[in-house]
């Protein structure tokens, strides 16, 4: 049993050795007959922790591994380009290109759209306008989180979806927003073949919802051949696909595997070809043992924070938030939780220039006797009680943040109980706006300054302004920046931007903390992973060997 | 013994009236909001108020207990928010993984321990007895989830014996034709030897597992009352008749011994199905086990009552069987009913 003890050094060390003596890439005692090795290189395996709940992100409370499933069954009108950041490829949010649509014009109050004529669904049946119409009006209308996000880009009605002919279908504007076009391009606005979902809809079921929750109907790279929900995915290639190249893997299966050890010793042995979601630890050892290939990409318009209740003592204090803002331990988060996998949202220059970008980083750093300083001109000189709260789903980096918080609250002589909500719980209390201290991730699919701050800064006090915060300096910026973006006035855009940013980071109703990055591992035999806004996997341009 | 079982069975309703009932307060009152879960991490109240009168969730208590009660008089259990999968057709579909697994681990578990703790009886304080008390106390000591760990990161990591820990078939596999829903089985109707060699060894490590945890009980109490037994008056008697010591030993003394064990091993069943959960988790396992827990934690109340119903009819099931297997032993079982 001695030799089954190692400390964990020891253990990656002879674990490395093993896995060079018996070589990756091959699983060979798994594989008996040729025709299985021969699916074997035609079959990409995927690991995961959970699986979809629904192939249909329109579907009631779909999760998001089933966000994953329905981007790679279906078509949008129009998608991202590719560009390349350090090296990885990554979606170009400025730029479109169509998948159904062969052409976009752009309009005064309308978007035009004609589809490609080859454009099929996986039955055979042509694409067409009428479809596309459906699926948008499906969109808007069933409620839920489809309906909101289509909002988000000023897509509210059905009226707003006109079939111009069989193969042209206009999108009118209900107001100039910049987000509309962009919104097209999300998971949301796919489009279904709404004959067969018409035909297998019920009286209680109208947009056939618990037909496609099962089905993948669309016109995509690939459908789901077999689900085993909880356990496996199965994905077969469409060769009919005229949204974009040929994908290269005929088969994806997606196996659920819920041991994070486990995940990782089937990419280590190579047994997996690839998995998104370990710890960020077994990255940073994976990284450095140089067997696998991993893409660490920072969330686009994402941050972690730590958000305080402005509306209740003794966090209405501005001079509180700011001391809080002081007394996080920022690097030692950075460096003991997240072993450096994360942009530091902290520590900018005293001189720098606030930019037009979100996020970046405050010009906040550990400093306790500032923060000692400012608590006492608050008239806290001695602390108080407090708690903080973190959601128990994502505890590997939620609960060290807060104990490493915590202990530098203490030497204020705040004391805090660490608060533990389950998963399933969280958001109902984030949403009652009662937590006093907590810290929580946001991040948008639209990557706009002006959109993140609409969702966490307005005083329309929408579910993710967590913090309760209003300021009526703050609306005006950004309800400013919106109507700039939609008209295209640049300077008063970059003001609007600016003068957000800055109001966001004196006020400090959250302080921000990193970047989280999208951590990737696999083979070294697997090529063409691309980072995308909804941050899972594009089959598609996946290929082995 | 048809009145015994007759009047088992009639026993048993009540306690199936008090599972429903208490299942359905108990995760009512479980922390949580579904539908705020469900609606998704960027849900205003209205998308989240939406969501909840679609499940039916804004309405009283009392109506809702009358859904369900309504629902399962005709079968139905509901569906799943978190698979999206009725709840039966889900329950129907696991039981067989997770009664493969068990089974495995307990026959595994029986073929050790009985031996074990009958040598350890006979052979009392001599270093068998001790090694079965060192192996007992190990085994119950050490969390599943540490040994099913242990095993994969020696056999399958390690050595790479032992295929990948990706459930019950390798992901390029697939299963056989569904007789029984038992891999092993259905895969020998198929005639396929390469899927039943397949699924073979998928199952011997988390079989292993369970055996090393479900060993201890099993061989404790084998051991006790052997000894028990052994000391008895009969027992001298058969041996200073001058008997083999096989003839003193199994036919004697340990069919006498059988009881209590059987009784234990109709708890060791059940608590197996349970301490499966850790098992299934570790080796990916697509079992009943899992899916409660899944459930459980994303507050998905059709499946968690399903599953804990599903227990309760195996629980009587289980031990319908032991009270009828105890009258098949012991002949004083039968006219005590």
């Amino acid at each position: 049993m001695g030799d089954v003890f190692m400390n964990r050094r020891e253990f990656l060390q002879s674990a490395s050795a093993t896995a060079v003596a018996t070589g990756t890439g091959v699983a060979a005692p798994a594989v008996f007959s040729p025709a299985r090795a021969q699916g074997r290189a035609e079959t990409l395996l995927i690991v995961s922790e959970s699986g979809p709940n629904n192939l249909d992100i329109q579907g009631v409370g779909t999760n998001v591994p089933g966000y994953e499933a329905n981007w790679n069954c279906y078509d949008r009108l129009i998608t991202h380009p590719m560009k390349e950041v350090n090296g990885t490829p990554y979606y170009d949010r400025d730029k479109f290109e169509g998948q159904l649509a062969e052409d976009m014009k752009v309009g005064d109050m309308s978007v035009t759209f004609k589809l490609k004529s080859k454009a099929v669904f996986q039955d055979g049946t042509p694409v067409t306008a009428k479809d596309v119409k459906w699926s948008l009006d499906r969109a808007v209308t069933v409620g839920g989180f489809p309906t909101f996000q289509m909002k988000a880009g000023s897509l509210e009605k059905p009226e707003q979806f006109v079939v111009v002919d069989d193969r042209t279908i206009r999108v009118d504007f209900i107001r100039k927003d910049r987000l509309t076009i962009p919104d097209l391009a999300v998971i949301v606005p796919c489009v279904y073949n709404s004959e067969l979902v018409k035909k297998n809809a019920t009286e209680k079921d109208p947009w056939g919802l618990e037909y496609t929750k099962q089905n993948t109907v669309g016109s995509g790279p690939y459908k789901v051949t077999k689900w085993t929900p909880g356990t496996e995915v199965i994905f077969e290639r469409n060769d009919a696909w005229v949204g974009g190249p040929m994908p290269k893997m005929k088969r994806i299966v997606w196996r659920m595997v819920p041991s994070a050890g486990n995940r990782r010793a089937l990419l280590e042995r190579g047994d997996a070809d690839i998995s998104y979601d370990l710890p960020n630890k077994d990255f940073v050892e994976l990284k450095e043992s140089g067997k696998l290939t991993i893409i660490s990409t920072p969330y686009s318009n994402g941050v972690q924070y730590m958000g305080m209740n402005v509306t209740k003592p003794p966090f209405d204090n501005i001079k509180v938030r700011q001391a809080m803002a002081y007394a996080m331990p920022y690097q030692k988060i950075m460096d003991a939780v997240l072993f450096g996998l994360s942009k530091p949202m902290f520590g900018a220059p005293a001189g720098h220039q606030t930019e037009v970008a979100w996020p970046q980083p405050t010009k906040y750093v550990t400093d306790l006797a500032k923060a000692k300083a400012l608590l006492a001109e608050a008239g806290y000189p001695n602390g108080f009680e407090t708690d903080i709260s973190f959601d128990l789903g994502f505890a590997g980096v939620n609960e060290p943040i807060c104990v490493l918080v915590q202990e530098n609250l203490a030497q204020l002589g705040i004391k805090t109980t660490i608060n533990k909500i389950p998963g399933a719980n969280w958001r109902t209390e984030l949403n009652k706006k009662v937590l006093p201290m907590y810290t929580n991730v946001f991040s948008g699919w639209l990557d706009y300054p002006e959109y993140f701050f609409f969702w966490c800064y307005h005083g329309n006090n929408s579910v993710f302004n967590t913090m309760s915060y209003k300021s009526q300096a703050m609306d005006t910026f950004i309800d400013g920046a919106r109507l700039a973006a939609a008209t295209g006035d640049k300077a008063a855009y970059d003001t609007d931007i600016r003068g957000m940013v800055d109001l966001a980071f004196a006020d400090v109703p959250r302080i921000p903390l990193f970047q989280p990055y999208v951590n990737v591992a696999m083979q070294k035999n697997v090529t063409g992973y691309e980072y995308w806004f909804h941050r899972r996997l594009n089959y598609a341009s996946l290929a082995k060997g | 013994m048809l009145k015994l079982i007759g009047s088992r069975l009639a026993t048993a309703v009540p306690s199936l009236i008090g599972v429903v009932i208490v299942t359905f307060l108990l995760t009512r009152v479980l922390p949580g909001d579904t539908a705020a879960y469900f609606a998704g991490p960027a849900a205003t109240p209205q998308a989240i108020a939406e969501i909840r009168t679609k499940l039916g969730l804004d309405k009283p208590l009392p109506a809702q207990f009358l859904d369900y009660v309504t629902a399962l008089a005709k079968g139905d259990l509901g569906s799943s928010l978190s698979t999206g999968q009725p709840v039966a057709t889900e329950i129907r579909n696991r039981l067989p993984a997770s009664a493969e697994l068990t089974l495995a681990g307990l026959i595994l578990a029986l073929l050790i321990a009985i031996p074990y703790g009958i040598a350890a009886a006979v052979k009392q304080g001599t270093w068998v007895d001790h090694s079965c008390r060192i192996l007992t106390t190990a085994g119950v000591s050490l969390p599943v989830f540490f040994t099913g760990l242990l095993l994969v990161y020696v056999f399958y990591f390690k050595l790479g014996w032992a295929p990948a820990p990706l459930g019950r078939l390798d992901a390029f596999a697939s299963p056989p034709p569904e007789v029984t829903g038992f891999y092993l089985i259905d895969s020998l109707i198929a005639g396929d030897f390469e899927t039943f060699r397949a699924s073979a060894a998928q199952l011997v490590i988390p079989a292993v597992t369970l055996a090393i945890f479900a060993l201890a009980p099993i061989a404790r109490m084998t051991r006790a009352s052997m000894l028990a037994v052994l000391s008895s008056e009969f027992v001298r008697t058969a041996r200073a008749a001058g008997l083999t010591p096989y003839k003193v030993i199994i036919v004697y003394a340990f069919r006498n011994a059988m009881l209590p064990v059987i009784t234990t091993l109709g708890m060791v069943f059940s608590f197996l199905l349970g301490a499966n959960v850790l098992v299934e988790k570790v080796f990916a396992w697509p079992g009943i086990g899992s899916y409660a827990v899944e459930a459980l934690i994303t507050s998905d109340f059709a499946p968690v009552q399903g599953f804990v119903l599903a227990m309760a009819v195996l629980y009587i099931v289980l031990n319908l069987l032991i009270d009828i297997a105890y009258g098949v032993i012991d002949p004083r079982a039968r006219s005590e009913a």
